[in-house]
């Protein structure tokens, strides 16, 4: 018995301090060196403006009206708030005087400079599969950057949440140890494709559903989840609800303009990856992504099966000034508010009037019932920016009722995806509290 | 029978005090009598400071007047040409209310001419000739325009026609009185000869000026209470009008501007060179609390102004925010030391006599103008002077501002004054001509400054939020026996003032219109207390009376339904001593079919009230969706205006003035968060819209008492009407502004109740189908459309 | 360069394009009868014709326009429906401040050309976008009537 004891005892022992040897041992930090090859100079500057582009750093490292890569952007999580640090190049409240050896760190295993865990909202286990060559060139542009002045705010998590080490086991489960593998047996067109879309585009960060410990579910790798209030919707190559019934030009259309003929226009998080970060690759990148895309095999989204309907009888009985003589007929009060401040843009047959972007026919976001994006876009408006300009749309949220939005989101589901929504008001309540 | 008025008159009058009770005393005992206009002639003057040059830019550079004007021009508001041409100077600024019409017929009906025969141009700015006589300064606002010009215009036209017909009689040597006046053309009875104006001037202008002016009896009007078309909608229909923001010159260049968000705050840096990158961006401009960015065109400016990154220091401001003003108005009329406004018998001992009392407290919003042309000035500063071009409500306070700005004497200031897209009070403060000329100063060419719709909403001058605690006492009949009110909030006066009002003075307009009110209380007390916010309050259309007559209107309805009788009958209880008021009220209650039967959930209510002068009653009968959504069904209005010089102008200020007041009661509130103002434009600041508009009824009741104000008693009628007829259909009561519709909803409605909503534009024929729905669904309500149908 | 044909007349204008065509109408070409009231689309005060549809010109970027022809307030009077419209909207005293006129003009005229019997769920369908601050709409109403009926 008091063998068994000892024995227990000694497991017990080992695995304390096994855990405690996990958690406790400082993270290494591996010497990088510069590989073979690698531009210097201006040349890699510029590799690191367009790379850190592609990886839409400044997305989250910019509060809103704060400086760019100044960081202080909050994520508001259900146990505290997450602030981005300041990714400039100031020495005290910025990176200025990291390592490369730290910032590729960093970069591949979230670690901060001091050895801290980094919290995943930082898309390590995607920038993990970046090149080391790579998140140096992105090191090296952000450090020709102006340095700010700007301390991040403190996290408030709570308990247990505030513990970084708690997230090595989050690592241990979720983080690739590996950089991007090439697939031999694709082109090298897949190849390149599906290295912006997961190491550096990051686009299952939002895309791929997550597991109840905040993994990516890549079991439905691309198949859609919700992110604070807005669904990233299903970029498999389901024809219902994917991107399957999409023609490529549409896709590569969508990823550099932030629209595409007859399938709508980005909004949210979207519209601000095209704004700072898609827009700006070459047409051979994007045409890239877009041959990656079409590998991911389908998928039913996660979320809802709400396939597009791009031929929905209401706008073929629509001019783009009057609807349907019916809906005219009820007057109902999303047909009210839709006629005082949406039509003037929207146009009721879907082909939008001043802008192509305005065009509601096919968009993904009038076919889905639950109406999530819907209600968030006309809650908080949208704003794109194009290489031919701003496109935007004004938030109504301030001004119209639980009521009327949901009035309003029905009537634009009904009329421009021929569904038949219940968008109650309290949804609404509910979408506005992100 | 031709009589001799004596009045209110233009000119030599104190500046200063804008009290409503001197306004009260002013149009009541009346002024000097000094013929406003003539002062000119017998002071023998060539011209006023400042208008010649601006009368020349207006007038396009031809004959109308000025120093350069040939011909007859008897004082400030009429020059006739040698060739026939009649040009009339307008002493208050066109924006919307029609008043270059209504100031035109008061001239012309007298001056014996047809609007068809003239043009007007606007007055330059010049206290001494085009001094409004119940503001006592040259400017445009508090519905006075017409009750200071009632009588002065007309004896400029009467004085004015007096002297052509005495030129025309000394030229055919007959006498006067055997010559008549007709559309310009003096004829002489007996021989038929005629004489046109034209043909007058010059011996026109030798006749003296006479003494006693004698104006027709309104019997014999022509123009005067007849509808007349307004001179300025043709313009205005082919997009021919100008407005301040339409100015172009030679040279001109664009600013767009933007100021720091921070309530007060200041300019702490900026690299301009972004802007100046920007291809069309000519200059950059720093100011003391914004930057300008200027450009060939409007575009670059914006386009400009967005590259830049501009750091701001915040100032001591950045915590100032609407919830704690709220709960500031709160405190201070919990604890406050309220100024007397008026008091009338013994508060005390109604309170004692009371079988019981009724309280409640209104809460209202700061509110801005939102004006459909944005805020825009633009300015020339060269070394010999400063010119102008602006749609003012205030043309002296502009001239003012940019000499002091300039360092130029006040006559080296030239201000040319144009049509506005809307005052609503907005334009009677200076500060768009204080930055336009502080960016002017800056660089050699003529600069027109715009703001966007989003610097219009935010750095506007806000009408003050309210916290209004009103109580009555009810005798065992349920009629009044004491009525209180204390009001709190800013001083607009203060903040319009140049030296602010001393604490402790009252500020009438914070009062005005529940001071007094059209009942007859056995007692009465009514104070302010004061609590100015930390941000900048201005006039807004309607003034005191769209913030108090919504508190007392809504609260009579609250007495009436404590007292278990119908909102009208309750009322007319109360205005015995009041036939104007009561017959207006009749009159609307009559023709809005009061007291017949409604479908569920809807109701109507009633407004009264006598502000600027006029009379009107208004009903509203509005239905409310299961959603809560507010749906207008009808809108049948009263007035008396006394006589009224317009009948078109008259309901289309009512009907305007109405939908104006429903936008604010129905959506508009200006919240502060962070110092920064929380709304943008038409999106998050929203305007009520054509189809939420029912069919209108304005009922003017005859009247041959002097003319009242009119342009912003509508705005005052909506907000209580509409809040009474939400009552009336949902047995809610609503007390702050603007109305929270959420509250409206009937709890555990579906998304299914969102499609239910009767449609508007068939609102009329909806109500015929009604079949013997009740009006109230609340069994707790007494029976409204029961005890109404006493009436 | 970008030729635009307004009015019947062709201009050629110096000026990016994405500046909206507002702006290019007031500030480059000199037309200031079509206003600025919100540049979102809100308001319609900037209201002119592109092949004889409304737009909103304060959010249409000049590049888009082509060679459609745009009409303006300044011309619309030259259409029959505009002068119709025009006529109508002086018989029932409709403008205030006028300043959100040329927008109901020009929007009122394209829904007369395109439905000369206009309902009043039609004038709603058509004129809610918009705004007039002076409160002008029982006339707007009675005036598209009127100008039906004629
Ligand atoms: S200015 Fe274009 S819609 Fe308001
Ligand atoms: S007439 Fe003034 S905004 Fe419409």
């Amino acid at each position: 018995m008091k063998r068994w004891g000892l024995a227990l005892l000694a497991v017990i022992v080992i695995l304390i301090v096994a855990v405690g040897a996990f958690l406790f041992i400082p993270h290494r930090l591996e010497e990088v060196s510069a590989p073979q090859g690698m531009p210097t100079g201006q040349a890699l500057v510029q590799r690191g403006e367009y790379l850190a582009r592609a990886a839409d750093c400044v997305a989250c490292h910019t509060a809103p009206g704060g400086k760019q890569y100044a960081g202080g952007l909050p994520f508001k999580l259900p146990v505290g708030t997450i602030y981005a640090p300041n990714i400039t190049p100031d020495k005290r409240s910025g990176i200025g005087d990291w390592s490369d050896a730290e910032f590729v760190r960093a970069m591949h295993h979230g670690v901060g400079k001091n050895g801290e865990d980094l919290y995943p909202a930082f898309p390590y286990a995607s920038y993990a599969l970046m090149t080391t060559e790579d998140a140096l060139a992105v090191k090296a542009y952000l450090f020709t950057l102006a340095p700010v002045q700007a301390d991040t705010p403190a996290n408030t998590l709570k308990f247990p949440f505030d513990q970084r080490r708690l997230m090595r086991f989050w690592k241990l489960l979720f983080l690739p140890g590996h950089r991007f593998q090439p697939d031999n047996g694709k082109s090298p067109d897949v190849n390149r494709g599906a290295y912006l879309v997961e190491a550096l585009a990051h686009c299952g960060e939002c895309h791929t559903p997550r597991n109840f410990m905040y993994g990516l579910d890549n079991a439905h790798k691309f198949a859609g989840a919700v992110t604070e209030g807005w669904k990233a919707y299903n970029i498999t190559s389901s024809k219902t609800a994917g991107l399957g019934d999409w023609s490529d030009q549409q896709v590569a259309d969508y990823l550099s303009t932030g629209h595409a003929d007859k399938r709508g226009s980005a909004a949210g998080n979207m519209g601000e990856a095209v704004s700072l970060s898609l827009r700006h690759l070459t047409p051979d990148d994007i045409r890239s992504m877009v041959a990656y895309l079409r590998t991911i095999p389908s998928q039913g989204t996660a979320t809802t099966e709400s396939a597009v309907d791009l031929d929905p009888p209401a706008l073929k009985a629509s001019t783009p000034y009057s609807p349907t003589p019916d809906e005219l007929q009820d007057a109902s009060l999303g047909l009210q508010i839709f006629q005082s401040a949406c039509a003037s843009c929207h146009a009721w047959n879907g082909e939008g009037l001043q802008s192509p972007h305005a065009a509601l026919i096919g968009s993904q976001t009038a076919n889905d019932p639950e109406g999530t994006n819907l209600i968030q876009v006309i809650l908080r408006g949208a704003k794109l920016e194009t290489n031919q300009g701003t496109i935007a749309m004004p938030a109504f949220g301030k001004a119209y009722s639980d009521a009327e939005i949901a009035a309003v989101s029905n009537y634009v589901i009904a009329h421009f995806g021929n569904k038949k929504p219940a968008i109650t008001p309290e949804d609404v309540a509910k979408a506005r509290a992100f | 029978m031709a009589k001799k008025i004596s009045g209110p008159s233009y000119g030599l009058l104190e500046p200063g005090d804008l009290s409503v009770t001197s306004r009260r005393r002013f149009l009541q005992g009346g002024g000097a009598g000094l013929l406003m206009g003539f002062v000119w002639l017998r002071n023998g003057k060539a011209w006023a400071a400042g208008e010649e040059p601006s009368l020349k830019v207006i007038g396009g550079g031809d004959n109308n007047g000025g120093n350069t004007f040939q011909g007859f021009q008897p004082g400030g508001f009429i020059r006739i040409a040698g060739d026939g041409k009649i040009t009339f100077i307008i002493p208050n600024t066109e924006m919307g209310q029609g008043i270059y019409t209504g100031e035109s017929m008061l001239i012309a009906e007298e001056l014996e001419v047809g609007l068809d025969q003239i043009t007007v141009i606007p007055a330059p700015p010049n206290e001494q000739l085009y001094q409004q006589p119940i503001l006592k300064s040259q400017a445009t606002g508090g519905s006075t325009s017409i009750r200071g010009a009632w009588i002065p215009l007309r004896q400029a036209g009467a004085a004015a026609r007096t002297m052509l017909v005495a030129a025309a009689a000394a030229r055919w040597g007959v006498p006067a009185g055997e010559c008549t006046a007709e559309r310009a053309v003096v004829k002489h009875g007996p021989t038929g000869r005629t004489l046109g104006y034209g043909e007058l001037v010059d011996d026109a202008s030798k006749q003296t000026v006479p003494a006693d002016i004698v104006l027709k009896d309104p019997k014999d009007f022509k123009l005067v209470g007849k509808p007349a078309k307004r001179i300025d909608t043709p313009s205005k229909v082919n997009g021919s009008a100008l407005y301040g923001i339409d100015v172009r010159l030679p040279g001109m260049k664009i600013a767009a501007v933007e100021v720091c968000p921070v309530v007060d705050g200041k300019l702490k840096d900026v690299d301009t060179r972004p802007a100046r990158a920007v291809p069309g961006v000519v200059d950059v401009v720093k100011l003391d609390n914004a930057v300008a960015v200027i450009g060939d065109h409007f575009w670059a400016a914006r386009q400009g102004l967005a590259a830049l990154d501009i750091n701001w220091d915040n100032g001591s401001k950045e915590n100032v925010s609407t919830q704690r003003i709220v709960e500031d108005l709160k405190t201070a009329s919990e604890v406050g030391k309220p100024v007397m406004g008026r008091t009338v018998g013994d508060v005390a001992a109604g309170f004692r006599n009371a079988a019981k009392t009724v309280e409640a407290v209104y809460q209202l919003p700061f509110l801005a103008h939102a004006t459909m042309e944005p805020i825009n000035t633009t300015v020339h500063v060269r070394p010999d002077a400063c010119e102008i071009w602006v749609g003012t409500q205030a043309p002296t306070a502009v001239q003012k501002a940019a000499a002091d700005l300039t360092g130029l004497p006040v006559e080296k200031v030239i201000v040319n004054n144009y049509m506005i897209g809307g005052g609503f009070g907005r334009r009677l403060i200076a500060d768009s001509i204080v930055q336009a000329v502080n960016i002017a100063k800056q660089v050699s060419y003529p600069v027109k400054v715009i703001w966007t719709r989003e610097q219009d909403i935010k750095h506007d001058l806000f009408r003050p939020a309210y916290y209004d605690h009103i109580k009555a006492g009810l005798g065992a009949d349920g009629m009044p026996t004491v009525f209180t009110d204390r009001v709190t909030g800013g001083s607009v006066l203060g903040s319009y003032l140049p030296k602010g009002l001393p604490e402790g003075v009252l500020d009438t307009d914070a009062i005005e219109g529940a001071a007094e009110t059209p009942y007859d209380f056995p007692a009465t007390q009514v104070d302010w207390v004061r609590k100015d916010p930390p941000i900048k309050v201005n006039w807004w259309r309607g003034v005191g009376p769209t913030h108090n007559v919504f508190v007392v209107e809504s609260f009579i309805d609250e007495m009436a339904q404590a007292a278990g009788k119908d909102p009208v009958e309750y009322r007319r209880a109360l205005l015995g001593k009041n036939p104007r008021a009561l017959a207006v009220l009749n009159l609307a209650a009559e023709k809005a079919g009061w007291g017949e039967k409604l479908p569920d959930r809807t109701g109507r209510g009633i407004s009264l009230h006598d502000s600027f002068g006029s009379y009107l009653a208004v009903v509203l009968e509005t239905s409310v969706s299961p959603a809560g959504e507010v749906k207008l069904r009808r809108i049948t209005a009263a007035v008396d205006c006394g006589i009224n010089i317009n009948p078109n102008s008259v309901k289309a200020q009512v009907e305007g003035g109405f939908v104006f007041g429903l936008s604010a009661a129905l959506y508009n509130g200006i919240t502060l968060a962070n110092g920064q103002v929380e709304q943008n434009n038409f999106n998050d600041y929203r305007q009520i819209r054509i189809n939420e508009i029912p069919p209108f009824e304005v009922h003017i009741v005859a009247s041959g008492e002097n003319p009242g104000g009119l342009g912003e008693s509508g705005t005052v009628s909506a907000a209580p009407s509409l809040g009474n007829a939400i009552f009336a259909a949902t047995g809610v009561r609503l007390r702050t502004l603007p109305f929270d519709r959420e509250e409206l909803r009937q709890k555990g409605s579906d998304g299914s109740v969102l499609s239910m909503v009767a449609p508007v534009g068939l609102a009329v024929a909806g109500l015929a189908s009604s079949d013997g729905a009740k009006t109230s669904s609340d069994p707790a309500r007494p029976d409204l459309s029961l005890s109404s149908e006493m009436v | 360069m970008i030729s635009l044909k307004i009015n019947g007349q062709s201009h050629d204008v110096d000026v990016p394009g994405d500046m909206p065509l507002l702006w290019v109408l007031r500030d480059v070409v000199g037309l200031t009868g079509t206003k600025f009231g919100c540049g979102i689309a809100q308001c319609g005060a900037c209201t002119v014709h592109i092949d004889g549809k409304p737009v909103r010109s304060c959010v249409m970027n000049v590049s888009a326009v082509g060679d459609r022809p745009i009409t303006t307030v300044e011309a619309v009077g030259e259409t029959p429906a505009g002068k119709k419209v025009q006529e109508a909207w002086l018989d029932l005293e409709v403008v205030q401040c006028g300043y959100c006129q040329s927008g109901q003009v020009m929007s009122a005229t394209a829904l007369l050309t395109r439905n000369p019997r206009p309902s009043d769920a039609d004038i709603d369908a058509a004129m809610a976008g918009n705004i007039c601050r002076c409160g002008t709409y029982p006339r707007i109403r009675a005036a598209i009537k009127k100008a039906a009926e004629v």
